[in-house]
């Protein structure tokens, strides 16, 4: 009976894993955290179970064949790793939920709560061990060096690569094998199709990468190939939160059962990543793969060879459609929220500066001077990432929109202040003298006279709102430009994505400059001097 | 036409009241020497003073005392029935029953003429719109600008934009109305025009104190001259 309950539930997992990492991108994510100020991990294997699932933090833009939205259809994310995580939520007889995180920030996010377990090409590795426990191996992959075909000097054994220029991911054992070479390393922050692109036009000799990234993008290019030399190996772990050693120990036995039943095999062989090192790790006496790899020759299919771009606006671009929308209509929605935030905040500023007292005029500078001199990204991760040291875990939607108001709230002051300077002073004696006071002189005469000087940078100022939304997706929120480099990275197409995702900004900032220059023109036409 | 005639009759009904300043001592923040040093004047109510003295003198800061925009160190103003005390926030006294013409005129660029003349009776003394806008238009139409209530002060001259501020002052029924260089932004040939205005404003029984260098416009105009020298009256009124 057991069994068929499992089989009952493996049966569906695809139609769970297919959910977009963003699902639900505010209130779900975050509300699971912490917010009852408890630490968010604490029983955590009694809540998954309550809850009925399992929350597991990934990067989608991290791509093939980890987590990565399906090029064929990008509404689904598939992976390896998508697979592993519903067949452990099915041995935890609950339902799996990816919630998206910047892979460099996952066991950050993990500390918060934002996510139950962290499954993402996570190293074993002692740094790693001391923020979060580590579950058993479930993976080995081989550090692979991929070289351009026809390039006779490239670099193919550990010591040949003393000097050369090679490309890797940030913070990545890779990384710390090239230094040891003694390579020109270079690192990449964005997805890894930039990496094997970079290698393929010569501004790099050469790429070591794990076995399975350079599987799905590097040697999946005919010009490019995979040198058979030993470079290290390296373990993939799941990461719990500290003090959650229940849920390790459980998980620990879930994948014990998946090794030994050959589910976790079944799940390598269709991706094409059966190898022997993990074959050793899970005590299987086959090295050798049987299975056919057919996720790996789908992939080979979807990205092979990228269609021409009409047939890309015809076929492929309609069904990202959807995705675009709900990116641009969270991108909307933060941005209205931060200037809906800032306006307010900078008037008060603004009137603190110009005529408050001493002590709230220094408030005020101090206050601007902070924000406008640190970056937004700064500010972002001191209230996602450092408020939780004071007790107080902000909701990824609300951290979002509150740095970004913060920050704009400094910008909007400033407008602001430059439209009451530009009043001159005679407009506000001459309300004192008809018997005005200040408030009721800055509400009739200076403020209406003030706006129109401040629509002009505070529209340029919402519009660079707008762009800098895009930091959110540091904090598991998926909007437009997130939505743009997952899409990018699964389907190897930056060029048409990337025009597909300006004309979504440009449809959502046009019309505020418009709106604008219609308001600034209305108020002043009254303005302009007799001929 | 029609508006010239009207000019004839009362441009407010409000009252003039003498005004007069006993021993001011005005000092800017800082200064080592008073700007005003013991200024001691009355100018009866209904009368024209000009206060007249080279530039420094201290006359656009005497005004600025008896309008309610600056705080004295000491002595008292006293306008009508109201008196400020050196020291004291003269701000609620004085502002707002003492009308001041700025040498800017400071009209709201913003707001249309009539707009100009009832915002303050509106939101100060909260006279309802309808009651402020039919008192403006009348003061507008006895300053002869009956056709302009709804145009933006942008698209008025030099002399008109002057009379909407003393129409804008007046509005506020003042005590006393206050003159700063009256002639100095219009050319020579408008000058009759202002002093027409002053005349009718005195026809009304309004009190009306004007800072000019124009010595021979002081001459034609005012009942009494106060001359300021580096801030000591030189000349008591006659």
């Amino acid at each position: 009976m057991v069994l068929a309950v499992l089989v009952a539930l493996v049966g569906t997992w695809p139609v769970l894993a297919a959910g977009p990492v963003d699902d639900a991108p505010a209130t779900d994510t975050a509300s699971a955290g912490s917010g009852d100020g408890t630490p968010a991990s604490s029983d955590a294997l009694a809540r998954i179970r309550a809850a009925g699932e399992l929350r597991w933090g990934a990067d989608a833009q991290g791509g093939a064949p980890y987590v990565f939205q399906d090029p064929m259809d990008p509404n689904h994310l598939i992976g390896f790793e998508v697979d592993l995580a519903a067949a452990l939520a099915t041995e935890l007889g609950v339902q799996a939920r990816p919630v998206q995180g910047q892979w460099d920030l996952l066991l950050d996010l993990l500390q918060r709560g934002d996510f139950d377990v962290a499954l993402n090409g996570i190293e074993v590795a002692d740094e790693k061990a001391r923020v979060a426990l580590l579950t058993r191996p479930y993976y080995v992959a081989p550090e692979r060096l991929t070289v351009r075909r026809d390039d006779a000097a490239a670099p193919r054994t550990f010591e040949s690569l003393r000097g050369r220029r090679v490309g890797t991911l940030p913070g990545s054992l890779a990384e710390r094998i090239l230094q040891r070479a003694g390579a020109e390393v270079r690192t990449y922050d964005g997805g890894q199709n930039e990496i094997y692109a970079d290698l393929l036009l010569g501004r790099t000799d050469a790429v070591l990468l794990d076995a399975p990234i350079s599987l799905y993008y590097g040697e999946i290019d005919p010009a490019l190939a995979g040198v058979d030399a030993d470079f290290g190996e390296v373990r993939y772990a799941i990461a719990v939160p500290l003090d959650a050693e229940p849920l390790r120990a459980a998980l620990d036995v879930a994948l014990g059962r998946l090794a030994s039943t050959g589910r976790l095999r079944a799940i390598y062989e269709r991706w094409g990543l059966w190898n022997a090192s993990t074959a050793a790790l899970l005590g299987d006496a086959d090295g050798g793969s049987r299975g056919v790899a057919q996720a790996l020759e789908t992939w080979r299919t979807a990205v092979g060879k990228p269609p021409p771009f009409l047939e890309r606006l015809r076929d492929r671009y309609p069904r990202v459609l959807p995705l675009f929308a709900r990116g641009a209509l969270l991108t909307l929605a933060l941005s209205f929220l931060a200037m809906a935030l800032a306006v307010p905040l900078g008037v008060v500023l603004a009137l603190m500066r110009k005529y408050g007292a001493a002590p709230l005029r220094w408030i005020a500078t101090g206050y601007v001077e902070f924000v406008r001199g640190t970056p937004l990204l700064v500010q972002l991760i001191m209230l996602y990432f450092g408020l939780p040291e004071l007790g107080l875990t902000l909701d990824p939607f609300v951290a979002g929109a509150l740095a970004l108001g913060l920050n704009y709230a400094a910008a909007e002051a400033e407008n602001y202040r430059a439209g009451l300077e530009s009043v001159p002073v005679g407009q506000l004696e001459a309300s004192w003298s008809l018997g005005l006071s200040t408030v009721q002189a800055l509400r009739h005469v200076i403020g209406p006279q003030a706006v129109r000087i401040a629509i002009p940078p505070a529209t340029n100022d919402f519009i660079a709102l707008l762009k800098d939304s895009s930091l959110v997706s540091l904090v598991t929120l998926t909007e437009l430009t997130k939505t743009y480099l997952n899409l990018a990275n699964a389907m190897r197409d930056h060029l048409g994505l990337g025009l597909l995702v300006a004309l979504w900004y440009l449809a959502i900032g046009l019309p505020f400059s418009w709106l604008a220059r219609r308001a600034e023109a209305r108020l002043g036409r009254h303005l302009r001097t007799v001929a | 036409m029609t508006a010239t005639r009207d000019r004839r009759v009362t441009v407010t009904t409000a009252r003039g009241a003498a005004v007069s300043a006993d021993g001011l001592v005005f000092r800017h923040r800082g200064a080592p020497t008073p700007t005003l040093d013991g200024v001691s004047f009355t100018v009866p109510a209904g009368a024209i003073a000009a206060i007249v003295g080279e530039s420094g003198s201290g006359k656009t800061t005497l005004l600025r005392c008896l309008a309610g925009l600056e705080r004295c160190e000491r002595g008292t103003i006293t306008v009508g029935d109201r008196t400020v005390i050196a020291g004291r926030d003269a701000s609620a006294t004085l502002r707002g029953h003492v009308g001041l013409v700025f040498q800017s005129f400071e009209l709201f660029p913003h707001l249309t003429v009539l707009e100009n003349c009832v915002l303050a009776p509106i939101t100060v003394r909260r006279v309802a719109r309808a009651d402020a806008e039919t008192t403006g238009r009348a003061l507008l139409a006895q300053l002869g600008l009956a056709d302009k209530a709804d145009t933006h002060p942008s698209r008025l001259s030099g002399g008109q934009c002057q009379r909407v501020a003393i129409a804008r002052a007046l509005a506020m029924a003042p005590a006393c109305l206050l003159y700063d260089e009256p002639t100095s932004a219009l050319d020579p040939a408008r000058k009759g025009e202002v002093l027409e205005v002053l005349a009718e404003v005195r026809a009304a029984g309004m009190t009306q104190i004007v800072v000019s260098h124009d010595a021979a416009f002081v001459t034609t105009v005012a009942d009494t001259v106060l001359r300021l020298d580096a801030g000591h009256l030189v000349s008591a009124p006659r």
